[in-house]
């Protein structure tokens, strides 16, 4: 049995359909890419197997870790080591970086009654290039720039220890330095870790550190290609999407909409 | 407004003077005055029950972490010390105090009236207790002065006046906690209280409420700050309260003069809150801030409110009251009011109202928290004042404070 399952997922959110069919396998230690116009339906794709609120699923099933999902609550699901990085975290004042990492981890929030020097954290927040001196005690992504939203996103998934990490547009809106230094954390943590990953992206600079097995690109709310990663950048790169599916204008718009593949 | 002008007819209609805000009390549904309250030698010597809940507000039996302490249960005031080696202190109470200093008539009722409403002039009638806190002429004191007033009987009135004085260059720390014993279910507390904050003192002022269900809290307070001197108001209310009204109103009357009050109220059941606050800046270079964490459950209705008022140039004030609805019977209204009177007071605030956004709870989730334990993750983080200038003794106590309410909160 893969690691995770989907199995011709169809899901709406408030009475629109998002999903129309996702079919999806991920094993252990895999590495998938996943690609597609934007509103194509991939970070509802994540959303979907997270759980969040408003994403109904009226078909198919969602298996992970020999569990099914479709009825778990969020917590449950990450605690059976799926992980999420989103795009764009919201930021909430008053909590702390320091103890959301620690609590990703299961590890209560700091006391500095009962540890004196913060032992836990701030090792991953060093790993991921964000000095411990300067966000240890910042509210989480308050003030953050979007490369230090990315970093802090991943030294909150490398502590949780996940079978399977999620990462929306880990390297968009972020420098090049920033975008080294992510490439390089994830492809160590994927490694050292062993642990899944589907990465949803519209760029190839990532590819060389995660070294992926498989991509898919998504489009109207389905999977409709899959296939080597480097090929089909390298085609999408020359012809856009709409051409390499085969959906050319007009009605090229109407087309994605409904799902339609060649 | 001194007692001794106060003529019989004044005396007459302050007695039946209702308070501009609040829930109109009907006082002579409590009891007056108990019997004495045998005093003690120490603090340990509290009863078990009465020590636990002193507890819950701050109020700790061992006083190696304090200066000195104050304990009064009903109308008796059972313990006043402070620490041997502690000079410049003076732990009182206020009953005393005014026996033994002629002066001090000279800081009674100054700077809170006597006729304000009915509820001052109750405590007037009563002279229920209440203390004499001082610190002479440049005596900084790190450790905490811990005061609490207990009531441990069904339906008592309590009226307290309290006076506390920093002089010249001092520094003073105060902890009040003001609880009822478990088995009290009503009754009232009235608490007067007077800041009088000399050339370059300061005065931290944390004070943490845990009433009974169906008890009722009219506090009256008043501070005077001179010239460079600095007064921190801490509030916390952590229980339903039936009533609860009050409006602490600061004059910094000297250059340079600054005050900041924090409140974190968590209001529950049917509980029915109007509180605020008035700074008045009369001298230039004045800094105020006000904030409020306000969290509303279950029924509570709560009315949060601030006034600035900015009477010199070269003043900077700012507002700024958070409120946190936990359900959808409960309310929040939120009154900020500034007053500028001279050309180049700088006056702001900033007023937020809402619910707990979805968004936050389900990315919290993701980490892996239950919703209870995000929802108090929010609310822990919302209550957390983060006040400069407090010595840790008293951070501990209001984190301890909070981490009761988060729990609670669920």
């Amino acid at each position: 049995m893969s690691l995770l399952e989907i199995e011709n997922l169809f899901v709406e959110v408030d009475g629109k359909n998002v999903l129309n069919g996702v079919n999806l396998s991920i094993e252990e230690r895999e590495v998938h890419i996943l690609m597609g116009p934007n509103g194509s339906g991939k970070s509802s794709l994540m959303m979907s197997l997270l759980g969040y609120p408003h994403y109904k699923i009226v078909q198919g099933k969602i298996r992970f870790a020999k569990e099914e999902l479709n009825s778990m609550p969020i917590h449950q699901r990450v605690k059976l080591g799926l992980a999420v990085s989103f795009q764009s975290p919201p930021e909430i004042r008053g909590v702390k970086l320091r103890d959301l990492v620690r609590l990703s981890a299961g590890v209560p929030i700091w006391d500095q009654s009962k540890e004196p020097e913060e032992t836990f954290a701030s090792p991953f927040l060093q790993k991921v290039g964000l000095s411990p001196e300067t966000f240890f005690d910042r509210d989480v992504n308050v003030g953050f720039s979007g490369g230090e939203r990315k970093r802090s996103e991943m030294a909150q998934i490398f502590a949780q220890k996940p079978k399977l990490m999620i990462l929306d547009e880990p390297d968009s809106g972020v420098d090049i330095d920033s975008l080294k230094m992510i490439g390089r954390n994830l492809g160590e943590y994927i490694k050292e870790s062993h642990c899944a990953c589907l990465v949803i992206t519209h760029y190839r600079h990532i590819l060389p550190y995660l070294k992926p097995d498989l991509a898919h690109i998504m489009c109207g709310g389905m999977i409709v290609k899959s296939g080597d990663p480097y090929e089909m950048f390298t085609r999408i790169e020359e012809k856009g999407f709409c051409e390499y599916l085969g959906l050319c204008p007009p009605g090229i718009k109407d087309k994605i909409e409904k799902g339609i593949k060649r | 407004m001194g007692i001794k002008h106060l003529n019989t007819k004044k005396a007459v209609n302050a007695q039946n003077k209702k308070a501009n805000l609040g829930l109109d009390i009907d006082l002579s549904k409590f009891k007056q005055k108990t019997s004495e309250v045998k005093g003690l030698t120490s603090l340990e010597e509290l009863q078990p029950d009465i020590a636990e809940s002193a507890r819950g507000v701050g109020i700790v039996e061992n006083e190696d972490s304090r200066s000195g302490s104050f304990f009064q249960v009903d109308s008796s005031v059972v313990f006043s010390c402070h620490k041997r080696e502690v000079e410049g202190l003076e732990v009182l109470s206020t009953q005393e105090s005014l026996k033994r200093y002629d002066w001090l008539k000279d800081y009674y009722y100054k700077v809170v009236e006597v006729d304000a409403d009915k509820y001052t002039f109750e405590a007037h009638l009563q002279k229920g207790g209440g203390y004499f806190i001082r610190a002479k002429s440049g005596v900084k004191l790190t450790l905490p002065v811990q005061a609490c007033l207990f009531i441990g009987t069904e339906g008592l009135l309590q009226a307290v006046h309290n006076i506390i004085i920093a002089e010249e260059g001092s520094e003073l720390h105060i902890i009040t906690g003001c609880t009822t014993h478990p088995l009290v279910s009503s009754g009232m507390h009235i608490g007067i209280s007077e800041f009088y904050i000399k050339k370059g003192a300061t005065v931290t002022f944390t004070m943490i409420h845990s009433w009974a269900e169906d008890v009722d809290v009219r506090p009256r307070t008043g501070v005077i700050i001179e010239t460079g001197g600095r007064f921190i108001s801490n509030y916390i209310c952590r229980k339903p309260v039936r009533s609860l009204q009050m409006y602490p109103v600061s004059y910094c009357v000297g250059e340079g003069a600054r005050v900041r009050y924090h409140t974190l109220i968590y209001g529950s059941k049917n509980s029915s809150i109007d509180v605020g606050g008035r700074i008045v800046l009369s001298a230039k270079d004045c800094r105020a801030e006000i904030t409020s964490r306000i969290i509303a459950k279950d029924q509570s209705q709560i009315t949060a409110r601030g006034h600035l008022i900015g009477e010199k140039p070269e003043t900077k004030a700012h507002l700024d009251c958070r409120g946190l609805l936990l359900s959808d019977t409960a309310s929040i209204h939120s009154i900020p009011e500034l007053s500028a009177k001279a050309q180049g007071c700088e006056l702001s605030h900033e007023a937020t109202v809402g619910k707990i956004e979805e968004d936050q709870l389900c990315y919290l989730m993701s980490r892996g928290l239950t919703c209870d334990e995000a929802t108090a993750l929010i609310i822990r983080g919302f209550l957390d004042p983060e006040i400069p200038g407090l010595p840790i003794h008293l951070k501990q106590e209001i984190r301890k404070t909070i981490e009761l309410i988060s729990e609670k909160a669920m």
